[in-house]
């Protein structure tokens, strides 16, 4: 058993997920943190130059576990190159990205391997000699410090956002790539998957929105979307949503903010009624200025707000409109 | 087409949460509701009952209280359930819980398995995947369609940032379905009368103890997390929060 770091990166069609610099970030702090020395790997077919580009960084060595089997992609391939590969080197901590293909995958290797991942992380804490892995519980409500009590290698995926990947170290130089050949049996692969493809070209770029008014749950009622799409108005915004309420067809899927739907960073973004679950906040966080309305003052959406109100939406919204349209005029 | 659908209690969304005196779990005195994605789970089971005719079995792992949530299934058009009934499954690790459920259905012979794709409480997205490996299994997760084809079944699976794949898959399998991949059905007066005599097995923690074994990981302390940003409170009468709100917007975020 090596006390070794391995930080998984993802590729997903031949193109580094950026997702990836950010948990070389977390490898390199925990690395700084534990004196552990780190390695990393990718996988795929023919991944070789992503591997070059992982090796820039400051890292002791860049593993390129390589099968033909492994692309495109699918759960039984890599969870089985990866398990032949961990299984021989058996590093201490296994780093992954919780991205939706790692979710995907990480699971069943783990299980195979009779092991657990601890999943969604957004932290990590030094606690004497143990280490403990920090996540959000109840939809972001209460955090949760969590550890292992099983024997290594220990499997973390993080958050999307929760390091800087713009903070990766650079290396003095190149560090060594590997190339490891792993062999994928001809009938464990049983998904047959079809190209990936974007649904009809989206209508709204939120992206681009300057201000943002977005709606939750709380606004009860499909006909009261109306009273938010005034405010928006008012101000010179885009409407958009959560989730629940593009699920519910109150409005279109493309005014989705959040995981599965648009990342949006506006000057403004003001949230009404929305509770600010994990999968929202990580498409919103990046606003300049937050104002969140909900009647919950216990809501996490107010753990990252600038201003908030905690009030009835409903009472709040229409004197509003009235004063943005009073300031206006006198402008 | 024989369907399992896992579900599970979860407190409600805006439910206020206390912490235990141990401080490793909430207090149990909140009202719960179903985990979200599980009802759309289920939804999809009945659906695929009503294409392709068969039987649709729902499950769950905890207290009496989780009941609740087997009694609304039945009421909905779930023709059975089965229910892992103690407060301990309340702290299984997702390892463990799959385990739990594996060895509860090890005489049963379904076709799908369907979890919702994580859950509002622990949030890990595991489970579903798990019971996959340890059945041995092929698993989607994240579906947002389910066709049945000549050689297995046909889904697609939702990847980030707008992006879709269709995977070609054998039976049996377990799928991990998103939230609004279809939309919800309310239980009617005579599901809810029929669901009385409809059977619920229950399950003991003695008899999947030897299937579980020790968690693999463990919470060492639960908190309200920390606050990272200066926020502003705003309170009064609604005119009077507007006219702050107002005054922010003109000289503070400077979009009047």
């Amino acid at each position: 058993m090596a006390d070794m770091i391995l930080v998984v990166v993802e590729q997903r069609e031949g193109r580094l997920n950026r997702v990836s610099w950010e948990t070389l970030t977390a490898g390199q702090a925990l690395a700084a943190e534990t004196g552990w020395p780190l390695e990393a790997a990718i996988v795929g077919s023919g991944v070789g130059s992503l591997a070059n580009e992982v090796a820039s960084k400051k890292v002791g060595k860049v593993y390129d576990i390589e099968s033909a089997k492994l692309e495109p992609y699918t759960p039984d391939a890599f969870a089985a190159g990866l398990k032949q590969f961990l299984e021989s080197m058996q590093p201490k901590l296994v780093l992954m990205p919780h991205t939706y293909q790692v979710r995907d995958f990480a699971p069943k290797l783990t299980t195979a391997m009779g092991r657990t991942v601890i999943s969604d992380c957004i932290g990590y804490k030094k606690d004497g000699n143990k280490l403990v892995f920090t996540r959000q519980m109840f939809q972001g409500k209460l955090a949760a410090d969590v550890s292992f009590t099983c024997d290594p290698p220990w499997f973390v995926t993080f958050q999307n956002g929760a390091f800087r990947g713009d903070n990766v170290e650079a290396g003095a130089s190149a560090a060594p790539v590997e190339t490891i050949n792993v062999e994928i049996g001809d009938n464990i692969i049983r998904n047959k998957p079809h190209e990936v493809f974007k649904e009809a070209k989206q209508a709204v770029d939120l992206t681009q929105a300057e201000i943002i008014v977005a709606v939750g749950r709380g606004i009860k009622e499909q006909k009261n979307i109306e009273i938010a799409k005034r405010l928006a108005e008012a101000l010179g915004g885009e409407i958009a949503a959560s989730r629940p309420i593009c699920d519910s067809g109150w409005l279109p899927m493309d005014r989705q903010i959040g995981s599965s739907g648009q990342t949006v960073a506006p000057k403004l973004y003001l949230a009404l009624g929305i509770s600010g679950a994990i999968q929202h906040i990580v498409g919103m966080k990046g606003a300049r200025t937050i104002i969140a309305v909900n009647k919950d003052s216990e809501a996490p959406i107010f753990e990252i707000a600038d201003y908030a109100v905690v009030g009835n939406l409903f009472d709040v919204v229409p004197p509003l409109i009235e004063e943005i349209k009073k300031a206006k005029a006198g402008a | 087409m024989k369907i399992l659908v896992c579900m599970k209690q979860v407190p409600q969304k805006d439910a206020p949460l206390k912490l235990s005196e141990a401080r490793t779990w909430i207090r149990e005195d909140v009202s719960y509701e179903v985990n979200e994605p599980d009802a759309y789970a289920l939804e999809e089971a009945l659906r695929q009952k009503e294409k392709h005719s068969g039987e649709v079995v729902v499950i769950t792992a905890g207290p009496a209280r989780a009941q609740q949530v087997l009694r609304e299934a039945l009421a909905k058009g779930a023709d059975r359930a089965i229910h892992l009934e103690d407060s301990a499954f309340v702290g299984l690790d997702a390892f463990n819980t799959a385990r739990a459920f594996a060895s509860a259905i090890k005489d049963e012979k379904f076709d799908l398995i369907f979890t919702g794709l994580q859950s509002d409480d622990y949030g890990y997205a595991q489970t579903g995947v798990m019971l996959a490996e340890l059945l041995g299994w092929p698993h989607a997760t994240i579906i947002m369609q389910i066709e049945k084809t000549d050689s297995g079944i046909k889904v697609k699976r939702e990847l980030e940032a707008g992006y879709f794949q269709f995977v070609d898959m054998p039976l049996p399998a377990v799928l991990t379905i998103q939230s609004g991949i279809n939309k919800l059905r309310y239980a009617t007066l005579i599901g809810i009368k029929q669901a009385k005599n409809k059977p619920l097995r229950k399950v003991t923690l003695a008899e999947v103890q030897s299937a579980i074994g020790e968690n693999l990981q463990q919470i060492e302390r639960l908190y309200v997390p920390q606050k990272t940003k200066n926020t502003e409170f705003l309170d009064g009468p609604p005119a009077e929060i507007a006219k702050k709100l107002a005054e922010k917007l003109r000289n503070e975020v400077r979009v009047l």
